[in-house]
């Protein structure tokens, strides 16, 4: 055990945790008795200044990870360091959005929740052994938890967040079932000798334990990427909780939560790559005449089909859900859903090369950066007329024409129309399913997907429709929607993003794949 | 020359987003100034272009990763539908002089509608093609919605879903042509020849040549087409009959025919007649020509008979393309040129004209307004645009018309003959129209007598006479001599025909 190694791996969760402590420090110790304006900025302002530390620390250490005993625990570079990145950038544009709000005055604590909360999801995203795995989601969600239950005021604050709890503590025990049933059938909680160990067990029959490991895995993480049918805390949570811990949940926990997806399925083609020492290995000569067996159980067959079960009814039950809304945060929830469904098709069909990994991160990283201004956009209208409902939307564009041009670049974009960025990740992340295989099971799911993606335009134009096509119920001049300058800049920023970085789809494939090339 | 036809629009469209909102006459001049200009990029690059084949206009890599390209060309057929774009963007701003609600977005909007549609002509990439496509259907959404009339909320978002699903029909199309051709590129050269196995050209032809039909108005899937027609404003009623419904049809031509060209083949087996993919297609044309006929026949609303005249007269472009000869697909071409020019100005007339002066489309209340005393120059107009619609001599719509005939007959006489049929009930729908509306003879009540001294209409103004006059003219100068377009259209569809795209 080396600690130093540990040490050097670990840095940008010691900076986030760090500059958690600072904030700590400075808003209870410093500016007790100052202005909740100025807390509320300086601590914003220290949260992103950590994460920015972070983002570097993630630049200088470069290696291959942490190993203890021969069995890697934490890994580093690649896809890892593409998702770690994102997650630092996608945290500091939520606490940036928070220098807007009023929900709490414990600002300090909320920052450094936020942090903490952010330094499980680096975690998740790096882990390669079953129970760093499980601490870093236990990190990422007791975060999660505590943000939604911030705003004290609020009824359905607590309402979202005992239910979010509730469900996530069972969901967790599920996944620690699982988990323990893999450590049976293979002896190790490290990835790669977990997924050899279950090639192994399920050659000598150990089928029926495997798969109920499986189902329970799935039921763990499809909870945290709220995927049907473990999806139903989503609407609540993001009902209830406070606009950026909503934010927060829906694109940094999801990128972690995809992150290690993207692990768990490569690590599932690259078991091999993983043993350096020498071994050896067996070949069977099967003579001709005896029957193959036909079905090899396995990480390999199974899995995927769970994931592919998960993302179809995802897809047709988000989308089909949130037609019916009539709550902008519980129509993005459903949209959440949806995504998560398109996204988890590409997890089913993972390809040998990175191609699947890097439009996986591609799309949820493009996806949290849209969902992210999306809230803000919401928070801004709530904290004007008091309701998230979409008859609050009336009028958009004349009561502020900037943020409902801002709402419509986002919202278009998450219906996946091009030039904006959403197209982009969708048609990439199709591309790669059909690039791994070319059947008609395929082909079918990416036109059901594609399908359900002309569904949601439906609902998206029923918001974008009362932003600018209906008059706002209150016409009198004068009820213009004002938003912090701080806030209209980062909505601003994200609306660009989304225009550039779909007008210039290679700009951000390239730094993606900068960390990940494609071989 | 002929891209700045696209960044100039995009362009255009955001300046008039960021122009202060009371200033509706500098947004009017504004887009007058761009559509104008794009015209003028359009008739030089048609003049620049004759005689020649493909040109390359810009090729820059897009992701390469992926094999994509920035890769705007131009053949016979882009320039021609490029030149209906610019004169049809001209005519919809004359006609939108009026517009005094929210002027500069609609202004905004127009133009990025009209910077898409300039996009998909020129685009020889499949993935540039589809993204161009797409930016076009979300203006229109807005523009019907925000300035619409007779159920618009209802009309907009019909147009919008029927245009997002088909082309997500398109979009699975694209997806399933590239990994099939092996991921290395979507330029559509590199996809005709990438020799896609027939089995597959056989499922995707018809699914990508359906996603485009829809937007061409093919029966069945026509009925966003009449709602929106009538319910859009002037302007977005002339982009839609005018060139909206050629973005399917050019798709149709373009990636539907030319990247599948086996799909067409026959099947092995026949049923009731029906022996390919090409059989059902034209099947479905005929019958959006006969009906989208006899329906008309039968509005009571003046805008649905053009709308329903502008699904019959869309048929012929898809029973032109079915044939698969040279002669009925250069009809083809020639009719979306044609029915461009000639479904703008009968909307012009009834949507602006018309309507915007009497409150009303009823043509049993049009009846009794004596329109052929009170507006002239309507009436007029509309007998020259109703003679060029029903395809007389002279006129653009007959030189196409005929072509798709006679390329019919080659193929297969029962296609024309039935067709013969809907060519008839034109004729009947057209005069019926036309006489009901502005030489009627039924006498107003004394009511209307009372109310017709103190209301007189609006004089027509120098926009409507010039917007008039340049697209009855441009019919007529075709129909006279057709063949400066069909130079150009003729070896394009030529080398379509002998391979895919040249």
């Amino acid at each position: 055990m080396n600690y130093a190694d540990l040490f050097r791996v670990t840095l940008p969760e010691t900076a986030l945790e760090v500059a958690a402590l600072v904030v700590l420090i400075v808003d209870l110790g410093i500016l007790r008795k100052a202005a909740l304006k100025l807390r509320v900025a300086v601590a914003a302002l220290l949260g992103v200044a950590g994460c920015g530390a972070a983002l570097w620390t993630l630049q200088v250490s470069y290696g291959t990870g942490y190993s203890f005993d021969g069995a890697l625990l934490l890994a580093q570079g690649g896809y890892i360091a593409a998702a770690q990145s994102g997650i630092l950038i996608l945290t500091a544009l939520t606490l940036l959005l928070l220098i807007d709000s009023t929900f709490t005055r414990h600002v300090g604590e909320y920052v450094a929740v936020v942090l903490m909360a952010a330094s499980g999801g680096l975690l998740v995203a790096s882990a390669q052994d079953l129970l760093v795995i499980f601490i870093g989601l236990e990190l990422l969600s007791l975060g999660l938890y505590i943000l939604t239950a911030f705003a004290k005021q609020s009824g359905k604050s607590a309402e979202a967040a005992i239910k979010y709890y509730l469900f996530g503590g069972m969901s967790a025990s599920f996944l620690l079932f699982g988990f323990s049933y893999l450590y049976g059938m293979s002896g190790s909680t490290s990835l790669p000798k977990v997924i050899l160990g279950t090639y192994l067990s399920a050659s000598n029959g150990g089928t029926p334990l495997f798969l109920i490991a499986l189902v329970m895995i799935a039921a763990g993480l499809g909870f945290k990427v709220a995927a049907v049918p473990f999806h139903l805390w989503a609407p609540d949570t993001y009902e209830g909780a406070p606009a950026p811990a909503a934010a927060f949940i829906a694109s940094v926990s999801k990128l972690a939560s995809f992150a290690l997806l993207i692990s768990i399925s490569t690590v599932t083609l690259h078991f091999l790559d993983s043993f350096h020492t020498t071994g050896f290995v067996t070949f069977t000569v099967i003579p001709a005449g005896v029957p193959r067996p036909s079905i090899v159980f396995g990480f390999r067959s199974i899995w995927p089909l769970i994931l592919t079960v998960l993302s179809v009814a995802s897809m047709v039950l988000g989308n089909l859900a949130a037609l019916a809304q009539t709550n902008v945060r519980r129509l993005l929830a459903y949209s959440a859903i949806a995504h998560a469904g398109y996204i988890l098709l590409g997890v089913a069909f993972y390809s040998w090369s990175n191609r699947s990994a890097n439009a996986i991160l591609y799309y949820v990283l493009t996806y949290g950066l849209t969902t992210i201004g999306a809230f803000g956009v919401v928070a801004v209208i709530e904290r004007a007329t008091g309701s998230d409902r979409l008859d609050s939307f009336l009028g958009l564009h004349k009561r502020n024409p900037l943020l409902a041009a801002v709402l419509g670049v986002l919202f278009l974009s998450l219906s996946g129309i091009p030039p904006l960025v959403g197209f982009w990740a969708k048609f990439n992340l199709f591309a790669a399913v059909l690039g791994v295989s070319a059947g008609p099971i395929p082909f079918a799911l990416v036109a059901l997907a594609v399908a359900m993606s002309a569904v949601s335009l439906y609902y998206y134009l029923q918001v974008l429709k009362r932003a600018y096509v209906m008059p706002a119920i209150d016409e009198t001049p004068g009820n213009q929607i004002k938003a912090h300058p701080v806030t209209m800049a980062v909505l601003v920023a994200i609306a660009t993003a989304v225009v550039v970085l779909g007008c210039f789809p290679a700009l951000l494939q390239g730094w993606i794949e900068s960390f990940y090339p494609i071989l | 020359m002929l891209v700045w036809t696209i960044y100039l629009s995009f362009a255009g469209a955001l300046v008039l987003a960021l122009l202060p909102k009371d200033k509706p006459a500098l947004a009017r001049w504004l887009s007058l100034a761009v559509a104008a200009t794009g015209l003028a990029l359009a008739v030089q690059g048609f003049i620049a272009g004759m005689g020649q084949g493909r040109t390359v206009l810009v090729d820059l890599p897009w992701v390469p990763s992926m094999g994509i390209r920035f890769l705007l060309a131009a053949d016979g057929i882009s320039r021609v539908l490029v030149l209906l774009t610019g004169l049809a963007a001209v005519a919809g701003v004359l006609f939108s002089w009026n517009i005094e609600l929210r002027t500069n977005e609609f202004f905004a909007f127009y133009l990025a509608l009209i910077g898409g549609v300039y996009g998909v002509f020129l685009s020889f990439d499949l993935f540039l093609l589809f993204v161009f496509y797409e930016i076009a259907i979300v203006p229109k959404y807005f523009l019907i919605a925000i300035w619409g009339s007779t159920r618009r909320e209802y009309a907009a978002m019909k147009l919008a879903i029927y245009s997002f699903a088909g082309s997500a029909m398109v979009l699975i199309g694209l997806l399933a042509a590239y990994t099939t051709a092996g991921s290395h590129s979507t330029g559509l050269v590199e996809l005709a020849h990438a020799n896609l196995p027939v089995s597959f050209q056989m499922w995707c032809f018809p699914l990508v040549f359906t996603g485009f039909a829809i937007l061409a108005g093919m029966w069945p899937l026509h009925t966003w087409a009449p709602t929106g027609h009538v319910a859009a404003p002037t302007a977005a009623s002339m982009l839609l009959a005018g060139v909206v419904m050629k973005l399917g049809a050019y798709g149709c031509l373009r990636v539907g025919i030319a990247l599948f060209p086996r799909g067409l083949d026959p099947w092995g087996f026949s049923f009731i007649g029906i022996g390919s993919w090409r059989d059902v297609f034209a099947l479905l044309a005929v019958i959006g020509i006969v009906y989208g006929a006899l329906v008309a026949l039968a509005q009571t609303d003046f805008k649905f008979v053009i709308g329903y005249s502008s699904v019959s007269h869309m048929g012929f472009v898809l029973l032109g393309l079915m044939t698969l000869n040279q002669i009925g697909m250069t009809g083809a071409v020639m009719q979306m040129f044609s029915h461009g020019i000639i479904a703008g100005l009968l909307f012009a007339i009834v949507g602006r004209i018309v309507y915007d002066r009497t409150h009303t489309r009823q043509l049993a209340e049009l009846e009794t307004m004596h329109l052929s005393k009170r507006l002239p120059f309507a009436a007029w107009a509309f007998v020259i645009a109703g003679m060029a619609s029903m395809g007389m001599p002279g006129f653009s719509g007959f030189i196409a018309e005929l072509q798709v005939l006679v390329g019919a007959w080659m193929v297969n006489p029962w296609w024309t003959l039935v067709t013969g049929v809907g060519v008839v009930v034109g004729v009947a729908y057209t005069w019926r129209a036309l006489q009901k509306a502005f030489f009627s003879d039924a006498l107003p009540n004394a009511h209307m007598l009372e109310q017709e001294h103190e209301h007189n209409f609006a004089a027509i103004t120098w926009p409507e006479v010039t917007g008039v006059v340049m697209l009855a003219g441009v019919s007529l100068f075709i129909g006279l001599y057709p063949k400066i377009l069909l130079d150009a259209i003729e070896p394009a569809v030529k080398a379509l025909l002998a391979g895919g795209v040249q």
